[in-house]
């Protein structure tokens, strides 16, 4: 089967695409946004709602000050919600007076509370990971009693491929998220973090559908070898893969194009992650098993 | 004659093998019929104002406002008392305020020494919050005092006052070299130890012997040991109480009292009674608080993000109802079908729960429908196979479902699994996504091994043709 026999291509491409994300992530780094690095909020009020500018207005204003990205929200009609990093009091000052409204409230989220998140996070995703190889090391435990001689993968072996394509998407989502904090000068927050392990349930969820049928062409091999019965259960969920992310991806580009406008960065980045989450079941998982049992079955042949 | 007989049996078998067919098939068509009455009836509830939906504070306007509580001078197992406390205390505050359904959670961050305590508040609809965070903040300071010793002390600060009063009196400016700090002191009583930190509850009594009410308060066992000790060392002597520096009364110590409760009594009116029962209470605030963050979001804000969610859903539902009626035809009709049915199931869960939406919720919840589509690919693609290898129709579609429901649930426990450890990260943001998205992942497995599968069965026809051929096909190809 074709993507299997030119694997060596295909992980390539993988390679290169995970290398150029952690080289932006490194360079660049990840821009934390003020959920988790603790930052400013203020109230500015206007006497009269004619006196307010336009949001755009102001964030045009604003960008003369150099405060990084200020989020602005209209609050009733006569005052906005500013959002920022934390700032001195001279940098407050003179955003208020070229704003031209006056200070209604000004407060601030922890920096402590921030960090916590931030920690969380990272908590979370490697449980996340620990918890998956742990799941797909018991779903596929009988895997390994398949009646193919002498070609069996141990099941703890699914597991460690299902988290390398994982974490291979995680990489790419995160490097394409920063590549756009770099164009479109987003900030990660906490749907940022939200949107990256939902791209690991998800991608999981492709990889486990072509390593259950794998699981299930193992049972009645008719002769087949180990490489093409993962050839023939990638070409069997082949559509289902396509068809499902395609679904997803239509309502996800529902959500961009027409959802809240806190969500939308969201949208964008589970797209990427969903396309890469697709294409690593298909053209990384999977060959990689092959891979791997050719090694194991090659160096049992040398000791033998 | 054999044959005759043979042929009316084989008649008489597939006569009979077609009535069962015809009789499964009525069932399912009833039940499907039954099924979509249910939806109907659900769909109606959902959109009546009975049980109306819980909206997050991004949605409806509002403010979100944490606390921390500085529990670094309490034993670690009290702790857990003064929270609830100080929730208690921070909840009455409020509720005099008048905000509607406000939430106050206490929660706890972190581990051991390290963890911090801290208290939420939810505030809908109030987007002024000066008002509130003053309510909230502002920590009446309840201090039992006692008399200032007779000394050269007493005599400088009445000395001082005497001569301040007279100067304003005369129309003088005050003398140039007056201590402030003597000053602004009390000449009659001093601060001790006991103060509202140690009050448990302050409440109206009626004396025995009195007309007039009393209030009884009770201090906790600290405060206990603290005031049988005052008590000793000013028997006789009266004990003043203060709230916000200022004097509230001063009842004379009649008994040294060891259980920790006191009755002020005094010449209170029913009124003056409640309001300073009620200021003890309040001013009895356990623990210091200090605010971490705050989140406003205003109402027109909150209403705008509602409809463009509602949109966003909506034409989403569209997209994936297009594209499977497109590409799986007939099939794709009921995967449609089934879906609207699983919408109108999971609405009706997060009215029932009920579960608070968000705007992030409503993402989850828009990529749940994508999510719940995927079982009915799956088992579409496993019919395709079991009907190229030739099997029946019916057959098919039963031995589809079989196959293609361990790929169902064990893939989306995977992405249960990644929401289980989101809703344990916890901000209440991603809490809202994470709930919705589990709610909708599980009553997916449900909608579509049930309602999918019957109603696929109940519009199979028994016999083969073009036309059956292809509307259960798909893909491009006729």
């Amino acid at each position: 089967m074709f993507i299997i026999k030119q694997r060596k291509f295909f992980f390539i491409i993988s390679a290169i695409l995970v290398l150029l994300s952690i080289f932006a992530i490194y360079q660049i780094g990840i821009p934390l946004g003020i959920e988790f690095t603790g930052g400013t909020i203020i109230e500015l009020n206007y006497d009269i709602a004619a006196n307010r500018p336009a949001s755009n207005e102001l964030s045009t204003k604003l960008a003369d000050l150099d405060l990084g990205q200020v989020l602005i929200q209209p609050l009733g009609d006569k005052a906005f919600l500013l959002r920022l990093k934390t700032i001195n009091e001279s940098e407050k000052e003179n955003l208020v007076s070229i704003s031209g409204g006056s200070e209604a409230r000004y407060s601030s989220i922890g920096p402590s509370l921030g960090r916590e998140l931030a920690r969380k996070g990272v908590i979370a995703l490697i449980l996340t990971m620990i918890l998956i190889i742990i799941y797909i090391a018991f779903v596929f435990r009988k895997v390994s009693l398949a009646a193919l001689a002498g070609e069996a993968v141990s099941s703890w072996k699914y597991g460690v491929i299902a988290v390398v394509a994982l974490v291979h998407d995680a990489f790419i989502a995160t490097g394409f998220m920063v590549f756009l904090s770099k164009v479109l000068g987003l900030e990660a927050d906490s749907l940022f973090l939200t949107a990256l392990l939902m791209i690991i349930g998800l991608s999981v969820n492709d990889t486990i559908v072509v390593f259950d049928r794998i699981r299930e062409n193992l049972r009645h091999p008719e002769g087949r070898h180990f490489d093409e019965l993962v050839g023939k259960s990638i070409l069997e969920t082949m559509a289902r893969s396509i068809n499902t992310s395609l679904a997803v991806v239509l309502v996800l580009m529902a959500i961009y194009f027409l959802g809240a406008a806190g969500t939308k960065n969201f949208a964008l980045i589970m797209t990427v992650g969903l396309i890469v989450g697709t294409y690593s079941s298909i053209f990384l998982a999977s060959p990689l098993l092959v891979t791997w049992q050719k090694f194991t079955a090659r160096r049992a042949e040398r000791k033998g | 004659m054999a044959i005759i007989m043979s042929q009316k049996i084989l008649i008489h078998l597939l006569t009979w093998r077609f009535s069962t067919i015809m009789a499964k098939m009525l069932k399912r068509r009833i039940l499907s019929i039954v099924i979509i009455i249910l939806a109907a009836g659900l769909a109606y509830f959902i959109f009546s104002d009975i049980r109306p939906f819980h909206l997050g504070l991004d949605l409806r306007g509002g403010s979100h406002l944490v606390y921390e509580a500085d529990t670094s001078t309490l034993a670690p197992f009290d702790i857990a008392d003064s929270m609830e406390s100080l929730r208690g205390v921070i909840e009455r505050r409020i509720n005099a305020f008048g905000v509607s359904e406000p939430i106050i959670q206490s929660e706890t961050a972190g581990l051991g020494p390290e963890a911090s305590h801290r208290l939420i508040v939810e505030l809908p609809g109030i987007t002024d919050l000066k008002e509130a965070l003053n309510l909230i903040d502002a920590t009446p300071v309840l201090e039992f005092k006692e008399e200032r010793p007779e000394g050269p002390e007493k005599e400088a600060i009445k000395k001082t006052i005497t001569d301040f009063n007279a100067a304003i009196k005369e129309g003088e400016a005050p003398p140039q070299d007056i201590s402030l700090e003597l000053l602004n002191s009390d000449p009659n009583f001093i601060p001790t130890a006991l103060t509202g930190r140690y009050l448990k509850r302050a409440q109206v009594a009626f004396g025995q012997n009195s007309i007039s009410p009393s209030i009884s308060i009770e201090f906790n066992a600290e405060g206990a040991k603290l005031f049988a000790d005052l008590t000793e060392k000013n028997l006789g002597q009266p004990i003043a109480i203060y709230l916000d520096g200022k004097p509230l009364s001063a009842p004379v110590v009649r008994d040294v009292i060891r259980d920790g409760r006191a009755e002020i009594s005094g010449d209170f009116t029913l009124t003056d009674a409640r309001d300073l029962a009620r200021d003890l209470n309040l001013g009895a605030l356990p623990v210091a608080i200090k605010l971490l963050s705050t989140e406003t979001v205003g109402p027109t804000l909150g209403q705008e993000a509602l409809d463009r969610g509602i949109t966003a859903g909506l034409v989403g539902l569209l997209f994936v109802a297009s594209f499977m009626v497109f590409w799986y035809r007939l099939n794709g009709l009921i995967a449609a079908i089934s879906l609207a049915i699983y919408i109108v199931l999971v609405l009706a869960i997060f009215k029932l729960l009920p579960v608070t939406l968000t705007a992030a919720g409503i993402a989850g919840f828009i990529l749940s429908i994508g999510i719940a589509i995927d079982a009915d690919i799956l088992i579409f693609e496993r019919m395709k196979e079991e009907l190229r290898g030739g099997k029946h129709l019916h057959e098919a579609i039963n031995d589809g479902f079989a196959r293609a429901w361990l790929s169902i649930r064990d893939s989306n426990l995977s992405t249960v699994i990644s929401a289980v450890v989101l809703f344990w990260l916890g901000t209440s943001l991603i809490k809202g996504f994470a709930l919705t998205l589990i709610i909708g992942i599980i009553v997916s497995l449900f909608t579509a091994i049930t309602i999918t599968r019957n109603l696929l069965l109940a519009v199979a026809p028994g016999h083969q043709s073009s036309v059956v051929k292809f509307l259960f096909g798909h893909g491009l190809k006729r």
